[in-house]
């Protein structure tokens, strides 16, 4: 049996039935077509499904679609500008070389996001212990923290 | 994973009513343990009672020396609510140092408890401040919460819906994390109050438990060095491939060291 869900997803207004078993990670993929979302292990470990519900950066692997209830929900795709311009978040990662296969980044980049939200002038030691919840196997992480330093000076006002 | 109902009431009394259509159903707090035992199929409930949407279970609020906390409030709010951090700054840092911030931006303290994972930080900042566990019939205190692995005092039903504190001289939480699962291998929570010393261990046992030989030398001098010599018996503490029972023997008086020096710093 399915149950009505009525959400937003990246500014849109959504209104779908799924059954109570879906994920979130499920929805945004499968029947929204937002692949930029990325399944990783599956077991809510590595990150790579992070999205932001409600404006805080949650495992969309770990989290029930009907959870996301009345909510609002923020993609990788929902965080450039309209007109395509990067976010300075996904310009410094651009601009730093802070990917290379790219499969954590989408996750790495809400997640980072999420840390800025809470600490706006994070050190090194701050970037790296704020993103445990997301895994890499290709950079070793280094340049990343250079990015996430780097936007976050982008953004401070 | 297994197909199953859902419903998210609005009040404590609808939640009731929908437990009594079956009585196999589980209650979903933040869903950060139950929704990957869903899918690994290790749970099977026919009907999920979301919780979310109860607003009595929400907020922090802070009078007369007691720090109460709802259920459903999540560990980021808890480890950067300024309230928490004035009047119980350790259990500040127990919520932020629990898994990673996507985890804390959806767990929650009451899912947290009612799992009683062995491995688990709350556990031991409840046991180890002595809180009251406030339910929907009753309320318990934390040395009668814990009952075994996975098991608590709470009956079929019961909710809790909130948690008690009461305000410490001082106290201090040290774990030694594991650093995939960010789990403690084992965690010490050590608290002085006015009617003594409390030390309470997660990780090491079935569940969270209180070493009582620590309590009282710690009653007589606050320090690191009057503990040094108590090691527990390794017997009965919880072995795997990540620690030897004798390792996480050591481990528990290395942690409540380190707590006692955390508390004296605050």
């Amino acid at each position: 049996m399915t149950t009505p869900l009525v959400l937003t997803v990246n500014g849109q207004a959504v209104s779908v039935e799924v059954h109570p078993r879906t994920l979130l990670v499920e929805l945004l993929r499968d029947t929204l077509r937002l692949t930029g979302t990325h399944i990783g292990c599956d077991t809510g470990q590595c990150g790579a499904c992070t999205v932001q519900l409600d404006g805080r950066a949650v495992k969309s692997c770990t989290v029930l679609a009907l959870q996301a209830q009345a909510s609002e929900v923020t993609t990788i795709e929902g965080i450039a500008t309209a007109g395509g311009e990067l976010h300075p978040m996904q310009a410094a990662f651009k601009e730093y070389h802070a990917l290379q296969c790219g499969f954590c980044t989408p996750g790495m980049v809400i997640s980072a996001l999420d840390l800025l939200k809470h600490n706006a002038n994070p050190s090194e030691a701050d970037v790296r212990q704020g993103l445990d919840g997301n895994l890499c196997r290709c950079t070793g992480y280094h340049n990343i923290v250079k990015a996430v330093l780097a936007a976050a000076a982008a953004m401070r006002p | 994973m297994y197909a199953f109902d859902y419903v998210r009431p609005q009040t404590l009394k609808e939640a009731a009513a929908a437990l009594r259509k079956s009585d196999q159903a589980r209650f979903l707090a933040g869903g950060q343990s139950l929704v990957q035992a869903l899918r690994l199929r290790l749970a099977r409930p026919p009907l999920l009672i979301d919780l979310r949407a109860i607003d009595e279970l929400n907020g922090i609020r802070v009078a007369n020396n007691v720090v109460s906390i709802g259920a459903m409030t999540r560990h980021a709010d808890v480890a950067a609510a300024k309230e928490v951090q004035r009047a119980i700054p350790a259990l500040a840092r127990v919520a932020a140092g629990i898994g990673d911030r996507q985890v804390r931006n959806q767990g929650t303290l009451g899912g947290s408890l009612a799992n009683a994972d062995p491995a688990a930080d709350y556990p031991a900042a409840v046991l180890g401040l002595g809180a009251t566990i406030v339910t929907s019939k009753r309320e318990i205190p934390a040395d009668k919460f814990f009952l075994g692995l996975f098991e608590t005092a709470l009956k079929p039903g019961e909710i809790i819906v909130r948690v008690d504190f009461p305000q410490p001289l001082r106290a201090g939480y040290a774990k030694f994390r594991h650093p995939a699962s960010r789990f403690a291998l084992v965690g010490v929570f050590v608290c002085d109050t006015t009617s003594g010393v409390r030390v309470a261990v997660t990780g090491a046992g079935p569940c969270a438990f209180r070493v009582k030989r620590m309590e009282k030398v710690l009653a007589k001098a606050f320090t690191p060095q009057a503990i040094e010599k108590i090691v527990l018996p390794a017997e009965g503490l919880n072995s795997d491939i990540h620690a030897a029972a004798d390792y996480r023997a050591h481990l528990v008086t290395v942690m409540a060291q380190r707590a006692v020096t955390a508390a004296a710093k605050l």
